[in-house]
């Protein structure tokens, strides 16, 4: 971004940062989708009020347990990212929580997260688990408090505003050695979800592993993904939103937008440094600097988008 | 599951003693579980770096073998068979499962899919 007035702005929004992650911001423009940095949201109000009204805000990775070196105050900085959201001069209809609600899957985690997801103006929340919060030896816990959406299977869908949202599991089914997996069940659900619907209704899949493979030898991916995408392809406008990698990895497919979103708990390593994906330990002042800030997309044109990244230092 | 134990190693009290949680992850081991430094269990998996070490361990039937976590991220143990299942263990925190009967079981980590192992009963 050349843009100075751009750039103050968005140093303005890292101060903000201070020290956590903040959520994405999508708004829904001429049928299309753009992420924008939350942190910006709280500070550019005009700049948010350009994107139209606020659709929904994907929050993701809040780690409720997680007390090393990374980040000793999860709590912290969830609370800082509930206060940027409560900011915004008009609230989202929805916010989708992405996975990873707690650290360990524990009672008091889930407990916890609820209490503070509670702090929300906007009461709709809808959430896929990621691996963290299915490891209980029952794994019960998740679905307990979140299962009822999906009938306890963890796939279900809905529609708001003419948007038809999908939210998928993809972390209960791993192949030892492999990827993520949807498994042949939920493809059927989601083939049957789909079947009917108008290719001009806006499509909006999430999930906490990523839909599509950023880095195998990390499991950064789902093995069954592309029966997946082979459904969605005929869709005009597809956005497919992930978490579990703890930073911003994009790309656009045709009509397809793929978005894994920042934690608000700590940042993780690019793929393949170091010996696997933990949480990464950076001094308290460069960290700013790793969470970057999501570049505003401009839409050109209905059905057409235009993203790029940019970092903070 | 009767046989299947999960203890818990960090002591707070050491911790307190000490500011940065890697030195803490080593002393950890030396000042609250000395016998275990001195004399290493032939049935200990260290799950560290995201790796199952030794990833294959041969141990004798009624063996009790243990796993135990050395890396700040959670990683758990999961029977292929649904034979265990440890939770997420948490950093220094261990699992342990006794293996009654003869023949080769193969584990993941739930958290981290990519690390496998196999314990072979003998």
């Amino acid at each position: 971004m050349s843009d100075d007035s751009s750039l103050q702005s968005r140093r303005n929004a890292l101060k903000c940062l201070a020290y956590g992650g903040a959520g994405t911001l999508f708004a829904l423009s001429g049928g299309v989708f753009t992420p924008i940095d939350l942190a910006m949201a709280g500070t550019d109000k005009q700049g948010v009020a350009r994107l139209g009204k606020p659709l929904f805000v994907q929050i993701s990775d809040t780690h409720i347990g997680f007390n090393k070196e990374a980040n000793p105050d999860v709590n912290g900085t969830l609370t800082q990212t509930i206060d940027i959201v409560n900011g915004m001069a008009e609230q989202p209809a929805l916010i989708i929580h992405t996975g990873d609600i707690t650290h360990l899957s524990k009672p008091a985690e889930f407990d916890l997260a609820q209490q503070m997801f509670s702090r929300l103006r906007t009461t709709e929340m809808h959430t896929v688990p990621g691996e963290h919060d299915t490891t209980d030896p029952t794994v019960t816990e998740y679905f307990n408090r979140f299962g009822k959406a999906s009938g306890n299977r963890g796939y279900y869908s809905f529609d708001h505003g003419g948007v038809h949202f999908i939210g998928l599991i993809n972390v209960l089914q791993f192949k030892p050695g492999g990827l993520g997996t949807l498994g042949a069940d939920q493809i059927a659900w989601l083939t049957a979800d789909l079947k009917g619907k108008s290719a001009s209704t806006p499509i909006v899949v999430f999930a906490h592993m990523p839909l599509w493979t950023i880095y195998e030898p990390w499991g950064w991916g789902t093995g069954d993904a592309e029966l997946l995408m082979d459904r969605l392809r005929r869709f005009g406008s597809v956005t497919v939103l992930n978490g579990h990698i703890h930073q911003i990895v994009q790309k656009v497919e045709g009509n397809m937008t793929f978005h894994t979103a920042r934690a608000t708990s700590y940042p993780q390593p690019a793929a393949g440094e170091g010996p696997g994906p933990g949480p990464l330990k950076v001094p308290a002042d460069q960290l700013p600097k790793m969470l970057g800030i999501t570049s505003v997309s401009e839409v050109k044109h209905p059905r057409s988008l235009s993203l790029s990244d940019t970092t903070i230092a | 599951m009767p046989n299947q134990q999960k203890t818990h190693m960090t002591l707070r009290r050491c911790r307190s003693w000490l500011t940065a949680a890697g030195v803490a992850a080593l002393w950890g081991i030396a000042l609250c579980a000395p016998s275990t430094a001195e004399t290493p269990d032939p049935n200990r998996i260290l799950v560290k770096e995201f790796m199952f070490m030794p990833n294959t361990l041969t141990v004798k039937a009624g063996s009790t073998v243990t796993w135990a976590n050395m890396d700040d991220e959670p990683h758990s143990v999961v029977s292929n068979t649904g034979l265990f299942r440890s939770g997420a263990m948490d950093t220094n925190e261990s699992f342990s499962f006794k293996f009654d009967t003869p023949g080769t079981y193969h584990f993941t980590c739930s958290i981290h899919p990519r690390m496998v192992g196999t314990i072979v009963v003998q």
